[in-house]
């Protein structure tokens, strides 16, 4: 089977010159179809612009990464503006547009794919928000939901479209270690579910348990990966 | 399999481009389906429309700055036009087809005398039924009220000719055959005193005009102009016992009246072709129109309004730039989490652009009602003649519009800013 993830030699540097400062070194890693990794390592090793490499947020500079079938080194913008619609993105911050309801959110998502109606988006933005226990507040601003919950809202936007793939970033950095644990317990499980693989940067050891396999980074280069 | 090949021979499996492998079931193509033109646009609009309306105190001030700069707007196109009526309103309240008048005269409170020969000799057209000589003169009126003066402008002629139509005139023409009597014109500024109602208390009283006592025998309708702050009509006669030094042989304008059913343009050309050129042949909207182009270019008036004009629009620019732009800068997270997913910068372009478009209806409905109501209170106090036209309110709004669009062009430059890959 084809790894949704194939990264070959990666290199990326910040800045130019005298100035250019290396972040990531001949990078090498697999994700396998319906596996979670967790990216961790200590501040400054590169797991972020990794993600976003991976997440086509950013212009590739040296190597091959292959995501969902897509060559990202030379891809074009609208090429990478479709990819980005195929995976989900949980952010640190939850990043919900304030002047939205929870399920106006999550359907946000469907918008892009064309497929549905508006009453079809709706009405499954409401399975996913039930699905992800927050079946009684969908009609809610974001405001007026627990961290938490508006992180759990993020999870069900991520899922939304059925992504191959979802890059989370540190989804538990701003919650409590109840919530924290909840929330990457409920991704696991509905991704899972979908058969789509985690790539998640974290530093939190109460989520470790979730993990397939760990990847440690340190100064731009993966250093272990254990199972 | 094979009929794909059998009609596809370029088909990737047979060039050998792709890999022959089964693709994996995770890397499934996206979607072909596309959001319709419909949601293209209704989306973006939707979501500026949710966006604007969740900030009440922000969404009333953009408000507030579209409706005053479509009031200014408003104000200074209304007077611009009401200015350059009522520029004309002497000239254009006579009833004549056809008017003469000299080459050199540029505006009719400063005319130029022709010999009078000139307006009996149209007569030998067949067309023309009624040549009527007009003089013109401004002189000294003394208000009723407190005796202060001012400059009137008279207006004389045969009171018996159908060739004038001032509103009224009818039921003064015989008073006005009377030895020195004259009728005011009701629309004059109120600076000539309360002549009119006094004349519709107690009926005719004695005016003093340019050093003569006159009878203020009846009361006609014409409006104050540019050239002329309020009118007087008399005869001819009673015009030469004020204006003492004026020969009856030179006039200042002649208005003529053709035969009904007679084509006025070809009537004109025959007079051009027949008359000497010390006199000019011309139209009744040719004479407004050349009376209205010496205010447009000989004075800076049609530049002021325009000027006016132009920094409304420019303040209201501003305003709305300002109320996108900080909308942007305020949601620039949540704008690069939606650039994150897969929205591309083409939406939130028409995103920025709906919301700005939005201002502009939701400012400009209230701006044309408060103009409405403004063009009322201030035509009243100013007698100038402001009115609401269909022709304005469609001009006023394309104005707004582009006003917006321009805004929402300048504040679309903010969107750069909304990197995703900052979301990290």
């Amino acid at each position: 089977m084809l790894a949704p993830v194939a990264l070959h030699g990666i290199t990326f540097a910040y800045g130019e010159g005298e100035l250019r400062r290396p972040v990531l070194r001949d990078v090498q890693l697999d994700v396998a179809p319906g596996e979670i990794v967790l990216l961790t390592g200590p501040s400054g090793s590169g797991k972020t612009t990794l993600l976003t490499l991976i997440g086509a947020l950013r212009a590739m500079q040296e190597g091959s990464a292959r995501v969902l079938g897509l060559e990202l080194a030379g891809a074009g913008e609208g090429a990478r503006v479709a990819l980005r619609r195929r995976i989900g993105f949980i952010f640190q911050n939850h990043n919900l547009l304030g002047f939205l309801t929870a399920r106006q959110n999550v359907a946000m998502a469907l918008e892009m794919q064309g497929t549905l109606d508006e009453a079809d988006r709706l009405a499954r933005a409401g399975e996913l928000l039930a699905s992800v226990g927050l079946a009684d507040h969908t009609e809610k601003l974001p405001a007026k939901l627990s961290g938490g919950q508006r992180q759990r809202v993020a999870v069900a936007r991520a899922l939304a479209a059925d992504p191959g793939l979802v890059l989370a970033d540190e989804p538990t950095a701003a919650l409590d270690k109840q919530s924290g644990s909840e929330v990457v317990h409920l991704l696991r499980d509905l991704a899972k579910k979908r058969g789509a693989p985690i790539l998640m940067v974290t530093h939190d050891p109460r989520i470790l348990d979730i993990a397939d396999r760990i990847v440690t980074m340190e100064d731009g280069r993966i250093v272990s990966a254990a199972a | 399999m094979n009929e794909t090949t059998r009609l596809l021979p370029w088909a990737p499996e047979r060039t050998g481009e792709a890999a022959p492998v089964t693709p994996a079931p995770i890397t499934k193509p996206p979607k072909p389906a596309r959001p319709g033109l419909g949601a293209l646009l209704y989306l973006p609009l939707r979501l500026a429309w949710r966006q604007l309306r969740a900030e009440r105190a922000r969404l009333l001030s953009a408000m507030a700055g579209v409706m005053f700069a479509c009031v200014l707007v408003f104000m200074q196109l209304g007077f611009r036009a009401a200015l350059f009526e009522s520029a004309t309103a002497l000239l254009g309240g006579m009833r004549a087809d056809i008017f003469l008048m000299h080459p050199l005269t540029t505006a009719s409170f400063r005319p130029e005398g022709f010999p009078r020969s000139r307006a009996y000799q149209t007569l030998a057209d067949p067309d023309v039924v009624e040549a009527v000589p007009i003089y013109l003169a401004q002189t000294t009126w003394r208000n009723p009220a407190d005796g202060s003066r001012r400059s009137i402008q008279l207006v004389g002629f045969d009171s018996d000719a159908g060739a004038l139509r001032f509103d009224g005139i009818e039921a003064v023409a015989d008073a006005l055959k009377r030895p020195d009597t004259i009728a005011f014109d009701r629309r004059s500024r109120p600076e000539f005193g309360p002549a009119a109602a006094m004349f519709e208390a107690q009926g005719p009283f004695d005016v003093q005009l340019g050093g003569r006592m006159m009878e203020l025998a009846g009361l006609v309708s014409i409006g104050a102009s540019f050239g002329a702050d309020g009118n007087a009509v008399l005869s001819e006669t009673n015009f030469r016992r004020i204006m003492l030094n004026r020969s009856a042989s030179v006039i200042d304008l002649a208005a003529l009246k053709v035969r009904a059913g007679a084509d006025i343009p070809t009537v004109v050309a025959r007079l051009r072709a027949t008359l000497p050129p010390d006199v000019m042949v011309m139209s009744r909207p040719e004479l407004v129109a050349h009376e209205r182009a010496y205010w447009e270019n000989a004075t800076p008036i049609g530049f002021i309004f325009a000027f006016g004009s132009l920094m409304g629009l420019i303040v209201g620019m501003v305003i709305v730039y300002q109320i996108l732009f900080s909308d942007i800068a305020n949601h620039i997270r949540e704008y690069a989490t939606l650039k994150a997913i897969g929205y591309s910068n083409g939406f939130l372009s028409r995103v920025v652009m709906g919301a700005a478009l939005i201002l502009a209806i939701i400012g400009f409905i209230p701006g044309i009602i408060m103009s409405t109501w403004l063009y009322g209170v201030v035509g009243g106090a100013t007698f100038l003649p402001l009115r609401m036209e269909l022709e304005r309110g469609l001009t006023v709004f394309g104005l707004i519009f582009g006003m917006c669009v321009i805004a929402g062009l300048l504040a679309m430059r903010k969107l750069r800013d909304a990197d995703p890959a900052d979301m990290f």
